[in-house]
């Protein structure tokens, strides 16, 4: 019970004081965020809150001007975007990210590979390694990408590409998961599989949640941050954030909204 | 209900050599006996076509545009013909000492272009070619400046086969390497190092994201593609027995560019194909109309990539594909 107990107070992602400045303009300011071991954290804002900048810093795609981000102990600050992967940070993205002239096996294969060390092997083949290819099989059949997984990319209904795009990350084998807005676009009879997929996510692995729809935010998360103009306004459990009377102001009362964008 | 997916077989059945290979290849080697006076234009084209290879690993699977390729292939031309001459005759000593030469520039020139955009890459690259060109014709005592390096003498090959007149020796010897390079290449593409690569060409953002290192991949790459056209430039100069600054010319880039948009990129064989296809009507053009046979050529271009290389290559489908366009 005990070490279930520090197990969960384990901080394994600190991002302390960050601050992204684009000329004048301040982006995120001051931010900080810890995602304890297995958590289920929720992001939100309105618009142009800065939540994916702040994705962005979290990753390396942007350097911040000043602050520290700590992965497991480790001061990752200055760390390029593909070493931080290495270390076990993995995103989704927005707006689909996909390799379209790979089909989704070939671009799982890839994933796997690379994950498990492979990536720089130039002479056994794509399908050379079993393991790889058996990790390819069950996510395709979890992602439901097992019918199509053959087929390109490009030519992917969208629901498919929405779901491979989660795959990929997944491949990637994440302790620290950040999904930038997972059921974005995605029409109403496929947002269920999504949903579920990631309810699903081992329980060890600690996920941020940038999302809109509130619906998935508070069925999903345990606790949550709210992000105003790129200052931190508050962080909670969703009933205190629900009940908090200037999240209702800035964010919750234009909920309408915040669901239709 | 559980059904079998097969992913490894999947995978596996892309990189399977196809019985269509096998017979191109052997068709490739038969022609030369088939038709003994075509030696020197299979010569060139086997040349060209590692060149177009060389060129479709950085253009059509890692997605970098060059405009100045030449650059490795004159250099490997230029050292292995060099080394012929003052060190020793060996060719495939000589091969070696060109394809070391061109990767070394490209591993520096790699540097170049990891940043930028694709013009800045267009106008990098031109420029190294146009340096390296230039560097030739100031190294006159060395080179032989404009009047390019003569009395390259090669030794046998394996110390057995003398280049002769026939140039027998000089086609199987090129096709060989073709050869060669093909096949290696061919499994690096179909290997997970390649997958990356296509990665990268596809979405840099997300082959970063899933953890590829993308800088270190577009070096390798880049050194690759920079060394088999040094192979490409030294068969070019040993076979020839005579080097030249046209090594090192802006068409040579151009003309190997035009030659994978012909044949189709990020495909190996449509470095092999264009390669034909442009050589042999080159061949038939100027023979024609010698002064005309690059307009030709660019009427041929221009069709090509209004029409699209899969429609024109099928007539059959024109009409069909017309009426699909407008219901």
């Amino acid at each position: 019970m005990s070490t279930a107990a520090t197990n969960q107070t384990e901080t394994v992602l600190s991002a302390q004081n960050l601050e992204m400045r684009f000329g004048g303009i301040v982006a995120t300011n001051k931010v900080s965020l810890d995602l304890k071991k297995g958590a289920r954290h929720a992001l939100i804002g309105p618009n142009g809150a800065g939540k994916t900048t702040f994705i962005n810093l979290l990753t390396g795609v942007l350097q911040p001007t000043s602050g520290r981000i700590v992965l497991e102990g480790e001061d990752i600050t200055s760390l390029a975007p593909h070493a931080r992967v290495g270390r076990g940070m993995v995103r989704t993205f927005q707006i689909n990210q996909l390799f379209d002239t790979m089909t989704p096996l070939q671009t799982l294969a890839l994933v796997v590979s690379q994950r498990l060390g492979l990536g720089r092997k130039w002479w056994p083949s794509l399908g050379h390694s079993a393991p790889v290819a058996r990790r390819c099989e069950e996510l395709l059949t979890q992602f439901h990408l097992a019918e199509v997984m053959n087929q390109r990319t490009s030519q992917l209904a969208y629901g498919k590409r929405r779901l491979l795009e989660i795959a990929i990350a997944l491949a990637c084998e994440p302790r620290v998961l950040l999904l930038d807005e997972p059921v974005a676009g995605v029409p109403a009879g496929e947002r269920e599989e999504l949903l579920q997929t990631v309810a699903a996510l081992p329980a060890d692995v600690s996920v941020l949640l940038i999302e809109h729809d509130m619906d998935l935010v508070f069925s999903f998360a345990t606790r949550m941050t709210v992000l105003v103009n790129g200052t931190l306004l508050t962080e909670g459990t969703p009933d205190e954030i629900a009940a908090n009377p200037e999240v209702k102001a800035v964010y919750l009362g234009h909920g309408e909204d915040a669901q239709h964008d | 209900m559980k059904t079998q997916l097969n992913a490894q077989l999947s995978l596996l059945k892309q990189s399977r050599l196809k019985p269509l290979e096998v017979v191109f290849w052997l068709l490739a080697f038969a022609v030369p006996l088939l038709s003994p006076s075509h030696v020197l234009i299979i010569n060139e084209i086997a040349i060209v076509a590692l060149f177009a290879v060389s060129l479709d690993i950085i253009l059509g699977y890692t997605g970098i545009v060059s405009l100045g390729h030449a650059a490795f292939f004159g250099l490997g031309g230029y050292a292995a013909a060099l080394f012929a001459k003052l060190v020793m005759p060996d060719p495939l000593v000589g091969l070696a000492v060109g394809i070391a030469a061109a990767a070394l520039l490209g591993l520096l020139a790699s540097l170049t272009i990891l940043r930028g955009s694709d013009l800045t890459r267009l106008m990098v690259t031109l420029g190294l070619g146009l340096i390296m060109m230039e560097i030739a014709n100031k190294l006159g005592w060395l080179t032989g400046g404009a009047d390019g390096l003569q009395g390259v003498v090669m030794g046998p090959l394996l110390g057995r086969f003398e280049f002769d007149l026939s140039g027998v020796t000089a086609v199987y010897y090129s096709l060989s390497v073709l050869l060669l390079f093909f096949m290696l290449l061919r499994r690096v593409i179909h290997s997970p190092f390649g997958g990356t690569l296509m990665a990268i060409r596809d979405n840099r953002l997300r082959a970063m994201a899933i953890g590829i290192p993308v800088n270190e991949r577009l070096v390798v790459a880049y050194t690759l593609s920079a060394a088999v056209a040094g192979a490409a430039g030294a068969l070019m100069t040993q076979t020839t027995g005579f080097a030249s600054l046209d090594l090192f010319e802006f068409h040579r880039s151009a003309d190997v560019m035009l030659i994978l948009v012909v044949g189709g990129t990020g495909w190996l064989y449509g470095g092999v194909a264009g390669a034909i296809v442009f050589k042999l009507m080159q061949d038939f053009l100027s023979s024609i109309t010698p002064q005309y046979w690059m307009f030709w050529i660019g009427l041929f271009l221009v069709v090509l990539v209004l029409v699209g290389r899969d429609r024109l290559i099928r007539p059959w489908t024109w009409w069909r594909a017309a009426r699909g366009g407008k219901a």
